[in-house]
């Protein structure tokens, strides 16, 4: 069979894959096709009716979401026949939905009401009673008013779809028809806030934004997150100096078209807890000082300070210009001391093939197989883990999994939380013979152990042994979950030669080092590092700030131009949507001014000649949205493993940085889907 | 038409764990054994009838079991259970007496029936009987019109029925007896009210 047909649509003729649904190759012919229930990612239902157009020879109007393609089809999108089936369709629609557009957080941008104007009639002909349903509890996230529900179904297929948490659906029938979870009980998973943006009137709105603004006020700004490592693509909208929402914004390779709840609902903890002015500890302890007084305390401490007693440490949020002005700032200095990864994630500096998710989220398409190892994706890049069910509904692949049992919302072979399983697997013992493209996906939970080289030299051996590695396809992958660490490891922010790492810098803390610049690090136990002199660079006043002895208030990420690099090694280009709150600057100008003080000034001066100079030294950061694939080489340690099984990175989902713990929402969400969790289990 | 197609009846009704009796559950692997393998939940239709006529109706407990029996998400099921009108998503009586006063009983005159109902049991539509023994329901068109008026109580129909044999089905059943089913007035099934007229010859 042809792989194409040629239809007409509106009087134009075009060759479209036959596999397209009538409604797609209308809008790829150029005509408009109003719609409610259809969605390209979503499986069709074909209920809301409002796609009807005329095709040629067909006894009456067809619904052509749900209509397949035949070769010289002719159809009209918009014939006296068609406009009136789509006028009807939206009369039925309206019948029983509100005119409450004035209170209704979905106005000024609803597809009811865009597509009323366009395809309605203007005005309506019913005079009954209309229908009224009762509130529905989805959890703290997602506020209803399924009054105005049209009963599209798009929020069913989606979480039964893409989220695997098949939570709603629709109970009664006719008129007593309600989406529902039926229990109460909120959509515990985290993509439902996606049902948010799929809900094409205000039945399923924004709980935290709700009230809060209409869409004209807002201002978009194009940026991408950093509450976890995947680089999702996003639109952050701001008011004035409020970012107020983010939204998802396409990337095929990344995100598709979502976004987890942590990147739609933290945002609330970017105006808690900030850092707005310095700070420098005193007799008294902490107090408020001015930019000069803070940098000259900074000066006095370093001046005429061995530099091998000062060491860096940078944490998860961290963009690429900020640790490339640190660690020039360091080399200045001549310090070795410096590390990005808190949690003591093992990595081989050489071996950029090491750090990064080789096979792409877009390549998990392609594998045919998946071996995790101490990884949860679900819990550490929920976006990651959409991918890889959405590879497990096409079928044909298998996953299996070494680390702690979890619900992964696809079916995971569960092969014991033992180390012993994966020195088998070494052996030979493959879990999926026959698999041609398997994919080995290590997560921190494995390799931020006292044995992660040894733990990532295994994952490295097994990815050879089951063939993950050949040819074009390398499908051995590191599962990151710091937004900052892929870019901070391409930059070599690591202990230089004779230089200490995490570890080292807080076990020598008070003799070996006694200076430690904090670059947003609070993922560290801070007691740990003793009467060392704390600088800390960062926007929130978390566990860092309140150890340190000066506090250099920074700016977050929606508060500057920014590069980070995804888990694929991805550059992406974050960018300002508002300014940093008070007396808060953007990290690296910060540095920039240090250097200044201390007499070894950074040869830039502007964010351009940063980035010139950045690339100079790594020219993949420069290729922004290319990802530069790394050379398969062997690394990681030969040395034993410990037994002992691997525990969760991510004990809680919703609050694992300081701009997530700072939010009230991700607290609201903790207490609703994971009552079991400890506060305090909530980071590392 | 029960009031909890919606949302589920209140927590302190609804029984915290259901289990089906030994002879149900075999019941049910012979229904599952129909279906082929990762199929099984076609059999989600007759296992709530199992649930049903062992609890008296469905609480969330006996949906969730049955859900997980089948391997299918529990919202599917109470999806199907809200979506047919036989499932009973609250407790109901030991007898469920569901009036039909679709127009050919109507025109036979339910109204009587209904009066009759109400009066014996001192109940309105959706209610139970204080001694938990009846659950009235108005009910639309059973099928059986040559027979109206009519009710339908748990499995049987009772037809023909006027005030009167109405309550006298209700006063035996009261009584624990069980009243013959079929047509009340004394004919049988549906035969002509004045006897039979065609096939009666010998010949």
């Amino acid at each position: 069979m042809a792989e194409t047909v040629s239809i007409t649509v509106d009087g134009v003729e075009i060759e479209v894959d036959r596999r397209l649904s009538l409604l797609q190759a209308c809008e790829l012919a150029g005509a408009e096709v109003p719609r409610f229930c259809f969605h390209d990612r979503l499986s069709i239902a074909g209920n809301c009716r409002m796609c009807l157009v005329e095709v040629a020879k067909a006894p009456k109007p067809v619904a052509s979401c749900a209509q397949s393609l035949m070769d010289g089809m002719v159809v009209s999108t918009r014939s006296a026949v068609a406009r009136k089936a789509q006028r009807s369709a939206m009369e039925f629609l309206l019948i029983n939905h509100p005119l409450d557009c004035p209170i209704c957080d979905q106005g000024g941008e609803c597809d009811l009401q865009d597509q009323a104007m366009g395809y309605g009639a203007g005005i309506s002909r019913y005079g009954e009673q209309k229908r009224s349903v009762q509130e529905k509890n989805f959890g703290p996230l997602i506020k209803t008013s399924m009054t105005r529900c049209i009963h599209c179904t798009r929020c069913i297929r989606f979480l039964d779809e893409v989220a695997g948490v098949p939570a709603l659906g629709a109970t009664g029938r006719g008129e007593s028809m309600e989406i529902t979870n039926y229990i109460e009980q909120g959509i515990a998973s985290e993509l439902s806030g996606n049902i948010i943006d799929l809900c094409p009137v205000g039945a399923l709105t924004s709980g935290p934004y709700a009230f809060v603004a209409r869409p004209w006020e807002l201002v978009t700004t194009e940026s991408v997150d950093v509450m976890d490592a995947t680089g999702s693509n996003v639109r952050v909208d701001s008011r004035g100096r409020e970012v107020l929402r983010v939204l998802p914004r396409l990337h095929e390779d990344i995100n598709e078209e979502w976004i987890s709840d942590k990147t739609r609902f933290a945002i609330d903890g970017l105006v808690r807890r900030r850092l707005d002015q310095p700070w420098v500890r005193g007799r008294e302890g902490l107090g408020e000082a001015s930019w000069e007084q803070a940098l000259g305390a900074v000066c006095r401490r370093l001046e005429n300070r061995e530099a091998t007693l000062v060491a860096a440490i940078a944490g998860d949020l961290v963009d690429c210009e900020t640790l490339f002005a640190m660690k020039r700032l360091m080399a200045a200095m001549g310090s070795p001391h410096m590390d990005c990864r808190q949690d003591g994630m093992a990595a081989d500096p050489a071996a950029r093939a090491s750090w990064l998710l080789n096979s792409t989220i877009a390549g998990i398409e392609d594998a045919d197989a998946c071996l995790l190892i101490g990884a949860l994706p679900r819990r550490e890049a929920a976006i990651v883990n959409a991918r890889l069910r959405k590879r497990w509904l096409a079928g044909g692949f298998s996953v299996a999994s070494v680390g702690p049992a979890d619900d992964h919302s696809y079916p995971v072979t569960e092969l014991g939380n033992i180390v012993d399983t994966l020195r088998r697997i070494e052996a030979g013992e493959s879990p999926f013979p026959g698999a041609t493209k398997p994919l080995v996906v290590a997560g921190k939970g494995a390799l931020a152990r006292n044995d992660g080289d040894a733990v990532l030299g295994a994952a490295a051996r097994i990815a050879d042994v089951l063939g993950a590695v050949q040819g074009d396809w390398n499908g051995f992958g590191v599962l990151n979950v710091a937004a900052s660490r892929v870019g901070a490891l391409d930059l070599g922010f690591v202990p230089a030669a004779g230089g200490l790492d995490t570890a080292g810098i807080l076990a020598g803390a008070g003799s070996a080092v006694d200076t430690v610049f904090l670059l947003g690090a609070d993922e560290i136990d801070t007691s740990n590092l003793g009467d060392a002199f704390i600088i800390y660079i960062g926007h929130h006043g978390d566990r860092g700030a309140a150890a340190a002895d000066v506090i250099l208030p920074a700016a977050a990420w929606t508060e500057k131009d920014a590069t980070y690099v995804n888990l694929e090694g991805r550059p992406q280009r974050a960018q300002r949507a508002v300014f940093p709150p008070g007396e808060a600057r953007e990290d690296w100008r910060i540095l920039r001014a240090l250097s200044g003080h201390l007499g070894i000034p950074l040869p830039f001066d502007d964010l351009d000649s940063l980035r010139q100079e950045m690339t100079g030294e790594v020219p993949h950061l420069g290729a922004i949205d290319t990802i530069m694939p790394a050379p398969w080489r062997s690394f990681g340690s030969t040395r034993e493993m410990m037994d002992g099984p691997f525990v969760p990175a991510v004990g809680n989902f919703y609050r694992t940085c300081t701009i997530s713990r700072a939010s009230p929402t991700m607290s609201l969400a903790t207490d609703a889907f994971l009552p079991g969790v400890l506060q305090s289990a909530s980071c590392s | 038409m029960s009031l909890a197609r919606g949302r589920p009846v209140a927590p302190e009704h609804q029984p915290d764990t259901f289990t089906f009796t030994k002879a149900k559950l075999e019941e049910a692997e012979r229904i599952m054994a129909r279906y082929p393998k990762g199929r099984t939940a076609s059999a989600v239709l007759p296992l709530l009838d199992l649930a049903q006529r062992q609890a008296g109706w469905l609480p969330i407990a006996a949906m969730d079991t049955v859900a997980d029996m089948l391997a299918m998400p529990r919202i599917r099921v109470y999806e199907v259970a809200t979506f047919y009108t036989m499932f009973n998503l609250e407790p109901v009586g030991s007898y469920l007496v569901q009036v039909c006063t679709t127009t050919p009983c109507m025109l036979r005159d339910s109204d009587a029936v209904v009066e009759a109902c109400r009066d014996r049991l001192g109940i309105d539509f959706d209610e139970t009987t204080p001694d938990g023994l009846f659950t009235l329901k108005e009910v639309e068109c059973l099928g059986a019109c040559v027979n109206a008026p009519m009710v339908q109580i748990n499995d049987d129909y009772y037809e023909d029925l006027d005030a009167g044999s109405m309550v006298a089905v209700l006063d035996a059943l009261s009584r624990g007896e069980t009243p013959q089913a079929g047509p009340q007035g004394g004919r049988h099934a549906s035969e002509p009210h004045s006897g039979p007229r065609t096939l009666t010859g010998g010949d």
